[in-house]
C-alpha cells in the first residue's frame, strides 16, 4: 500500500471542502429554473404557428363551407359563390387509385423486410426505401411525367395516382415492417407447428395480428399525401370541370388551392380558403381514425 | 415388440458449424411419456424441434442421420404434412391473439383451409377442450379471445389446439416453466391422462417433474444422449456417472 | 373424432415457393424503381449536361429564349432559404426535443405537444404557402419598411420563415428519439454527484446525443432543400441573383414547378430535369448520411 502523508490528506480535505461547499448553489438553482423556463417558452412558441394557421383557416374557411360549396362547381371569375365539388371528387378518386396501387405492394414488401432481417437484398431494399422517402416531391412529379404522362400522350388523373402511390409506398412499407417485426416469434412457431404452410402462416396469422398497425400506417400515409401538390402539377394537372375519367386531367383540392390562392381574385381566394378548410378537416379526421384504429384494434398478447 | 413410433439412428444436428446433437440413437414407443432432461445447452430442445422440423427454421441449421416417424424418414417428408402429425406445445403459452377460444382450438383446420361442418367443429372443440381439462372453465366463454385466459388456461388451450389435430406425438417444450405451481400440477395430471391416447415427449428442467410424470427418461449432456431408460432406473440406479451427478444436483 | 386432412404436399410446395418468390421479387422492384428514377433523371439531363456543362452551376443568366441556362441564382436561392430556415428552426427544434425527450416524456402535456408537432408535419405545403401569402407577407412587408429595405413582402426571408416552421417536426421527431435513448444510468450518475437538471441536460445529454441531433438537423435540411409549394408561393420567383435575405429569388424546386409544363425545347426541359437530378442527388446523399449516423447512434 502506498503511503499517504497526513499533510497530503489534510490538503485534499481542505481543497474538496472549499470547492464543494457550494457557494453558487443558489445561482445554479436559478439557472436550472431559468433553463427550464427557456425550454418551455421555446416549445410554446413553436406551437404558435400551428394555432395561428388553424385559427386563420377556420376563420376564413368556415364562412365558405356549406353543402352548396361541396356539391357545386367553381364559378367563373366575377361570380361569387360556387364550390369545389370537382376537386373533392378528383382528390378522392386520385387517392383511391393510388391506394389500390400502393397498399398491396407496400404491404408485401413490408412483409418481406420483416421476414428477411439479415439478407443482402433486404439491406438494399431498406436503403432504397429510405432514399425513396427522401426524394423531393417535385422530382417525383418529373419522374411520373416521364414515365406515364409522356408515353400516354397527356396529363391524366391516373398519372397523378401513380405519383402519389410512389410517395405513399415508403411509409406503408416501413409501418408494415415495424409492426410485423414486433410480433413474437412464438406466434409464427405456433402456426407452423400445426402444419400450416409458411405462406398461410404469414397471410392468416401474422398479417391479421398486425392488422391494426398496418392499417394505421396506411391511413397516415394517405393523410400525408392527400395535400401533396407538387407531384400533381405535371400529372393530374387540374381541370375546371367535373371529370371522373381517370385517363383525363382531373382537379384535386391541393391543386385548386394553389391555383386560386395565387390568383388575383377575391372570390377565388374565398374558394381556396374553403378548400383549405376541407383539406385540413380531412387530414384531421384521418389522423383521428388512425388513432382509433391503433387503440381499438390493438391485439392483446 | 411393437415397432417404435419415433426412431433416431445416428442422428446429428448443427447450427452452422456448431455440432448441437451428436449421434443420437433413441426409440420411442407408443403411449409412453418421455422426459428429456439435461443442463441448458445440452441439445434437448433442439432434439424435439427436429422431430417436427422446427429446427430448420433457424438460418444455417442442418441435420444428418436418420429420424423416422412410424418408419417414415422425417427429413424426406413435407414439413407441413409432418407438423400436422406432430403436435407441439411451447414454453410460453402462445394462443393466436386474433382468434376466439373456439377458433384457437381448431386453428390448425382454419389456417390450413380445411372445411369442417358446424357439427364437426363443435365436436372437435368440445372433445379437445375436454381432453385438455379446460372445457368446464371455458364452455360459456368460447367466443371470447383466448388471450383473456390466465396463463395456465392459455397453456391448456394450446394443448387442446395441438390435440385437435390428433397428432401421433405430442412435444412439450418446457411447457410448464412459465406457469404457477397449481397450473403446473394440472398440466402434469393432464399428461398422465393423455398418455392413454398419445405418445409424449417432454423437455423439462425440473427433475421432480420428470420423476413424477414420465415413464422413460433420456439424459442429454453436451449434445450427446448419455443415458435413456425407465425413469425409475435413471433416478434410482443410473448407469452413467454424469447422470448420477446431474440428478444429485452436482452440476447445472 | 377427427380427421380427414388431405395431404396435397406438392401443391403446398409450389405455393410456398411462389409466395417466397413474390416477396423477394417485390423487394427487388423497390430497388429497381430507385435505380430507374436515377437513370431517368440522368438520361433526360444529358442534352443539358452536354450543351451547358458546368456553366449550369456558375452562370447567372437564365433565359430560355436565348437558350442560356445558368442556374446559379436558383442554387444560391435554394441554399440560402434552406440554411436560413435551419438557423431559425434549430433552437426551437432542440428545445422541443428536450421538452418532449426529457422534461415531459409522458402524460397529458407530452401528448398534447406531440400531437401538435404531428399536426404541424401534417399540414400540406400548399396551405403553408397560402397562409404565408396572406399573413406572413404583410408582416414581413411592415418589417421591411421599418428596416428601410425594398418592401416586397415575398422573398428569401419569408420563405425561410415558413420553411423553418415546416421542417421543425422532422428534426424534433428524430432529436426527441435520440434524447430519450440516453441511458438512465448515465443521468442518474450525474444526479448522484449533485448535478442539477440543467447541468445534466447540457453536460450529459447534449454531448452524448450530439451526433444524433446533428443527423436530425441534416435530415431537416434535406427536407428544406426539396420543399416546393410553399416556397414557390412566397419567394417572388425572380431570375436574378438574390442580393440579400430580403430580396426575392427562386429555388430550384420552384423553378421546376413554375416552368416545367411550359418548357419548350429540348434543352430547356432538360435543364429543368438537371435541376431535379441535382436535388435528387443532394437529398439522397443527405438522407443516407443522416440515416447512417442515426443507425450508428442506435447501435451504441
Amino acid at each position: 500500500m502506498e503511503m499517504v502523508l497526513e499533510a497530503e490528506l489534510e490538503k485534499k480535505k481542505k481543497l474538496s471542502q472549499s470547492r464543494l461547499a457550494d457557494k453558487h448553489i443558489g445561482r445554479r438553482n436559478k439557472k436550472n429554473i431559468f433553463f427550464k423556463g427557456l425550454i418551455v417558452t421555446a416549445t410554446v412558441i413553436s406551437t404558435l404557428p400551428l394555432l395561428f394557421i388553424l385559427f386563420y383557416i377556420f376563420k376564413q374557411g368556415v364562412g365558405a363551407l356549406n353543402w352548396h360549396f361541396l356539391t357545386h362547381l367553381p364559378n367563373p371569375v366575377g361570380e361569387p359563390g360556387g364550390g369545389v365539388s370537382n376537386a373533392l371528387v378528383g382528390s378522392i378518386m386520385i387517392l383511391l387509385v393510388s391506394c389500390v396501387i400502393a397498399i398491396p405492394i407496400g404491404i408485401v414488401i413490408g412483409i418481406y423486410l420483416s421476414e428477411e432481417k439479415r439478407s443482402r437484398l433486404g439491406y438494399y431494399c431498406r436503403l432504397a426505401v429510405d432514399v425513396l422517402q427522401g426524394i423531393p416531391s417535385i422530382v417525383i412529379g418529373i419522374i411520373i411525367y416521364e414515365w406515364v404522362v409522356r408515353p400516354m400522350g397527356g396529363f391524366s388523373a391516373l398519372s397523378g395516382s401513380v405519383a402519389l402511390a410512389l410517395m405513399m409506398l415508403p411509409s406503408i412499407i416501413k409501418s408494415t415492417e415495424e409492426t410485423l417485426k414486433l410480433l413474437p416469434e412464438s406466434l409464427k412457431e405456433a402456426s407452423l407447428a400445426l402444419g400450416v404452410p409458411y405462406y398461410k402462416t404469414i397471410m392468416k396469422v401474422i398479417v391479421p395480428t398486425g392488422l391494426s398497425g398496418i392499417l394505421t400506417g396506411v391511413i397516415l400515409s394517405i393523410a400525408r399525401v392527400i395535400g401533396e401538390t407538387a407531384p400533381l402539377l405535371f400529372t393530374a394537372f387540374g381541370n375546371p370541370f367535373m371529370s371522373t375519367n381517370i385517363l383525363k386531367p382531373m382537379s384535386s383540392l391541393p391543386l385548386i388551392i394553389f391555383n386560386y390562392a395565387t390568383s388575383p381574385y377575391n372570390d377565388w381566394h374565398q374558394l381556396a380558403w374553403g378548400a383549405s378548410m376541407v383539406l385540413i378537416l380531412m387530414i384531421l379526421i384521418l389522423n383521428i381514425i388512425s388513432k382509433i384504429v391503433q387503440r381499438k384494434w390493438k391485439v392483446q398478447f | 415388440m411393437e415397432s417404435p413410433i419415433l426412431k433416431a439412428t445416428n442422428f446429428n444436428a448443427f447450427f452452422g458449424k456448431n455440432h448441437i446433437l451428436k449421434n443420437i440413437n433413441l426409440e420411442v414407443h407408443k403411449n409412453n411419456v418421455w422426459a428429456i432432461m439435461g443442463p441448458s445447452g445440452c441439445g434437448k430442445t433442439t432434439f424435439i424441434r427436429c422431430v417436427n422440423r422446427m429446427h430448420e427454421l433457424v438460418p444455417n441449421a442442418s441435420v444428418e442421420g436418420s429420424l423416422q416417424l412410424k418408419g417414415e424418414e422425417i427429413y424426406d417428408m413435407n414439413p407441413v404434412v409432418l407438423r400436422r402429425k406432430v403436435g407441439m406445445v411451447f414454453q410460453r403459452p402462445n394462443p393466436f391473439p386474433t382468434m376466439s377460444i373456439y377458433d384457437n382450438v381448431i386453428a390448425g383446420y382454419i389456417l390450413n383451409g380445411i372445411k369442417l361442418s358446424k357439427m364437426e367443429r363443435d365436436d372437435i372443440v368440445e372433445t379437445s377442450l375436454k381432453q385438455a381439462a379446460l372445457w368446464m372453465e371455458v364452455r360459456s366463454t368460447l367466443h371470447k379471445k383466448g388471450t383473456f385466459l390466465s396463463g395456465g388456461q392459455q397453456q391448456r388451450l394450446c394443448i387442446a389446439r395441438a390435440l385437435a389435430m390428433n397428432p401421433e406425438i405430442l412435444l412439450l417444450d418446457e411447457a410448464t416453466s412459465a406457469l404457477d405451481p397449481i397450473s403446473t400440477s394440472m398440466i402434469e395430471e393432464l399428461i398422465q391422462q393423455l398418455k392413454a391416447e398419445y405418445t409424449i415427449l417432454m423437455v423439462t428442467h425440473n427433475m421432480q417433474q420428470a420423476a413424477r410424470v414420465s415413464d422413460k427418461t433420456a439424459f442429454f449432456y453436451l449434445g450427446e444422449l448419455i443415458e435413456a431408460a425407465n425413469t425409475k432406473t435413471i433416478f434410482t440406479n443410473p448407469k452413467h456417472e454424469k447422470t448420477q451427478e446431474y440428478i444429485t444436483g452436482h452440476f447445472g | 373424432m377427427i380427421t380427414a386432412i388431405s395431404y396435397k404436399s406438392k401443391q403446398i410446395n409450389f405455393k410456398e415457393k411462389a409466395f417466397k418468390k413474390t416477396l423477394a421479387l417485390s423487394a427487388i422492384i423497390v430497388v429497381v424503381i430507385l435505380l430507374a428514377i436515377f437513370f431517368t433523371l440522368l438520361i433526360n439531363s444529358l442534352p443539358s449536361l452536354k450543351a451547358i456543362g458546368l456553366k449550369f452551376f456558375y452562370q447567372t443568366t437564365w433565359d430560355p429564349v436565348s437558350d442560356q441556362f445558368g442556374a446559379l441564382p436558383f442554387l444560391v436561392g435554394t441554399l440560402l432559404t434552406s440554411f436560413l430556415a435551419l438557423v431559425i428552426s434549430t433552437p426551437f427544434s432542440i428545445a422541443v426535443a428536450i421538452f418532449l425527450g426529457e422534461y415531459y416524456k409522458k402524460g397529458p402535456v407530452a401528448e398534447i405537444f406531440k400531437n401538435i408537432v404531428d399536426l404541424l408535419a401534417g399540414i400540406p405545403s400548399v396551405i403553408y404557402g397560402f397562409w404565408g401569402l396572406f399573413v406572413l407577407v404583410p408582416l414581413v412587408r411592415e418589417l421591411e419598411m421599418k428596416l428601410h429595405v425594398a418592401p416586397y413582402g415575398v422573398g428569401i426571408f419569408t420563405s425561410s420563415v415558413i420553411l423553418a416552421i415546416m421542417i421543425l417536426p422532422f428534426s424534433v421527431s428524430l432529436s426527441r428519439q435520440v434524447i430519450s435513448m440516453v441511458p438512465s444510468h448515465l443521468k442518474e450518475a450525474a444526479y448522484s454527484l449533485g448535478a442539477t437538471r440543467h447541468e445534466v441536460i447540457t453536460k450529459i445529454i447534449i454531448p452524448y446525443t450530439k451526433s444524433g441531433l446533428f443527423a436530425g438537423l441534416l435530415l431537416a435540411l434535406g427536407r428544406a432543400l426539396g420543399e416546393t409549394m410553399a416556397v414557390t408561393m412566397l419567394i417572388g420567383n425572380t431570375h436574378d441573383l438574390p442580393t440579400g435575405i430580403f430580396s426575392p429569388g427562386n429555388t430550384m424546386a420552384s423553378v421546376i414547378a413554375n416552368e416545367f409544363t411550359e418548357a419548350t425545347g429540348r434543352i430547356y426541359t432538360s435543364a429543368l430535369i438537371e435541376m431535379g437530378l441535382f436535388l435528387f442527388v443532394v437529398a439522397t446523399i443527405i438522407n443516407v448520411i443522416g440515416k447512417q449516423i442515426i443507425k450508428r447512434f442506435t447501435l451504441e
